[in-house]
């Protein structure tokens, strides 16, 4: 952690449990003032519930949890001023119109009527939302409903904000724009906690991954600095002949190399296209035939595989070579 | 595009809630409701225009054939009108639980507001909704030949009872609807009240039902706020009536509430 730099959400040691089910056993994780962290995991891993208990939404069993130095079991109004939160599931007025859901928003957070209505104005025209201003949200899309949503979130300016799977089910398009928005309030010195299922958010956006599976961190860090657990991007060649697949080795004498004997795939660690040209013009004089050829990158599932794969190390920081059924050359 | 940059609102501090937030909020939970209320065409359409259908059958198709001394249209009237309102109260209980079963509950629990004030927007808006349904249907029954023979003193009184039925099935409905898991659910609970008030004084006289219904309708708390209601603006005995009526609504709220109240707060804490 920096000096100088507040931590503005502290979660210590939280426990949940949901009737005899434990859904939380013991999260840590804390957000400076003005970055973001990306809390990274599967399905049911526990992010809605570690997002839910830190915006005053659930109770909890045991840990403390606290945002901007107040404590949100007993403090839940202070807290409840100063965040804005975006659930996985939009929660906005169905019956209402986007204009009039913003302005009501606006309201509770205490923003006078003119302000408020001035505001909903400006988010609706910055979410590309005029069109539809004046219908009611029933009729509005899943991805219009998203945007309403965290303009409803972001209607008092508040300083932190929570975003549960802001882009899960969005087509590219939409992800790239929310992805926009969210580095724009990352500009404006936002503090931001946000979930996702995809290494690939958590690189784009995030100051810090928590790497969240079962209720547990598992792994905190800097974007590069998981990445390079599991090796960068990886290049996949395919071949038709056992023998071609010997030859091609031979001349790329690659120590990154996994082979794929009944697949006969290869797969070399490759940094940016630059690097991709440079192996395949190895290749160039060599009498072998590529059949197919594909670029990878890691993904969540390499994460995980990485990070379980070195949690029985003393601290989980050693290195570790993800080899998913292939041998290495 | 800058989400930020164009405005010029303050970042807003952390503040305990004060006083008169609570009562902005509940402002603001009221033009919800009130609101809710005009957008949602099916249910205004049926809370009016239900009651009205129902006053021109019972007149002009069954009115011949009830006879109950006077014209059948004064003795009716009063039924419908609490008809009228107990069906438009009780159509709260699926705008309780939608917003209960839908996201916008977690929405207004993560601002700095009196989450109560909630229930409160739905409650209001019940009660304004259905004072205008009773107020057209009385307007038209007065248009069909309806003669109250009320005092103003009278009409006060009538008024009163009625607003006070409005607030109890109200509540009623709230609990229902923060007890039904699904809308469809709290629907059905809306119909079962729609047939209360035929098993009661409202348009029929109970002597004239079998012995187990009568004992129902004779004791079942419609029965008294008809008859109180009735003898107000028609000028007929109310003898008892008055005060096992007040009794019923008042009982009725002093259970529903607390078990509305609670019900909220353990729906709205999990
Ligand atoms: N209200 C609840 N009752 C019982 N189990 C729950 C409840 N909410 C969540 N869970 C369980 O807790 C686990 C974590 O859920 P969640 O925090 O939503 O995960 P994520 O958001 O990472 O997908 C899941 O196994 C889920 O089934
Ligand atoms: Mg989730």
């Amino acid at each position: 952690m920096s000096p100088g730099r507040n931590v503005v959400i502290e979660a210590t040691n939280l426990h949940k449990s949901f009737k005899s089910t434990s859904v939380l056993r013991g999260v840590n994780l804390t957000v400076e003032e003005g970055t973001m962290l990306a809390l990274l995991g599967p399905n049911g891993a526990g992010k809605t519930t570690t997002v839910r208990i830190l915006s005053t939404l659930l109770p909890f069993d045991d840990g403390r949890a606290m945002v901007a130095g107040y404590d949100v079991n007993r403090q839940a109004d202070q807290v409840r001023s100063i965040i804005g939160l975006t659930g996985q599931y939009a929660s906005v007025d169905e019956l209402l119109t986007g204009y009039e859901n913003l302005v009501m928003i606006g309201r509770l957070y205490h923003l006078g009527k003119a302000q408020a209505k001035r505001r909903a104005a400006e988010l609706l025209e910055q979410f590309d939302l005029m069109d539809a201003a004046k219908r009611a949200v029933k009729t509005y899309s899943g991805g219009m409903r998203r945007r309403l949503d965290l303009a409803a979130s972001l209607i008092a300016v508040p300083p932190i904000i929570f975003l549960d799977e802001p882009t899960t089910g969005l087509d590219p398009r939409s992800r790239q724009a929310m992805w926009a928005v969210i580095a724009d309030l990352l500009a404006g010195g936002t503090t931001i906690l946000l979930t996702t299922q995809y290494l690939e958010e958590a690189d784009q956006l995030a100051d810090r991954v928590a790497v969240i599976d079962d209720g547990r961190i598992i792994a905190e860090g800097t974007a590069d600095e998981l990445k390079g657990r599991v090796g960068t991007e990886r290049l996949e060649l395919s071949f038709s002949r056992a023998s071609d697949l010997t030859s091609a080795l031979a001349v790329l004498d690659e120590e990154s190399a996994q082979v794929d004997d009944e697949r006969l795939v290869v797969s070399l660690a490759v940094e940016g296209a630059d690097d991709v040209r440079r192996r395949l013009n190895a290749l160039h004089d060599v009498p072998v035939q590529i059949t197919d050829m594909s670029l990878s990158r890691p993904t969540l599932d390499d994460v995980f595989f990485s990070v379980t794969g070195s949690v029985q190390d003393d601290n989980g920081s050693a290195q570790h070579k993800a080899d998913e059924g292939v041998t290495a050359a | 595009m800058s989400v930020l940059d164009q405005t010029r609102v303050d970042r807003p501090s952390p503040r305990p809630r004060r006083l008169s937030w609570t009562v902005s909020d509940a402002a603001v939970m009221i033009d919800r409701g009130m609101r809710h209320t005009l957008r949602n065409g099916d249910a205004l359409f049926m809370s009016v225009f239900l009651p009205i259908m129902l006053l021109l059958l019972f007149v002009y198709v069954f009115g011949g054939a009830i006879d109950v001394g006077t014209g059948y249209i004064n003795y009716v009237v009063p039924g419908i009108i609490l008809l009228c309102a107990g069906f438009g109260a009780a159509t709260t209980a699926v705008g309780v639980t939608n917003d209960m079963t839908t996201g916008i509950i977690d929405r207004f629990r993560s601002l700095p507001i009196a989450t109560w004030t909630v229930v409160l927007g739905h409650v209001v808006a019940s009660m304004a909704r259905n004072l205008f349904a009773t107020g057209l249907v009385l307007g038209i029954a007065v248009a069909i030949g309806f003669r109250p023979t009320a005092s103003p003193l009278d009409w006060v009184g009538a008024i009163a009872v009625v607003a006070l039925f409005i607030l109890m099935m109200t509540w009623v409905s709230v609990m229902f609807g923060l007890i039904a898991k699904t809308a469809d659910a709290a629907s059905g609970f809306t119909f079962f009240i729609l047939f209360l008030p035929y098993v009661s004084s409202a348009f029929v006289p109970t002597d004239t039902m079998p012995a187990a219904l009568h004992g129902f309708a004779e004791h079942q708390p419609i029965t008294p706020i008809i008859e109180t209601v009735r003898g107000l603006l028609m000028g007929t005995p109310i003898g008892n009536s008055w005060w096992i009526a007040l009794l019923w609504c008042a009982a009725i709220l002093l259970v529903v509430v607390p078990i509305s109240s609670h019900l909220f707060r353990s729906r709205t804490r999990v």
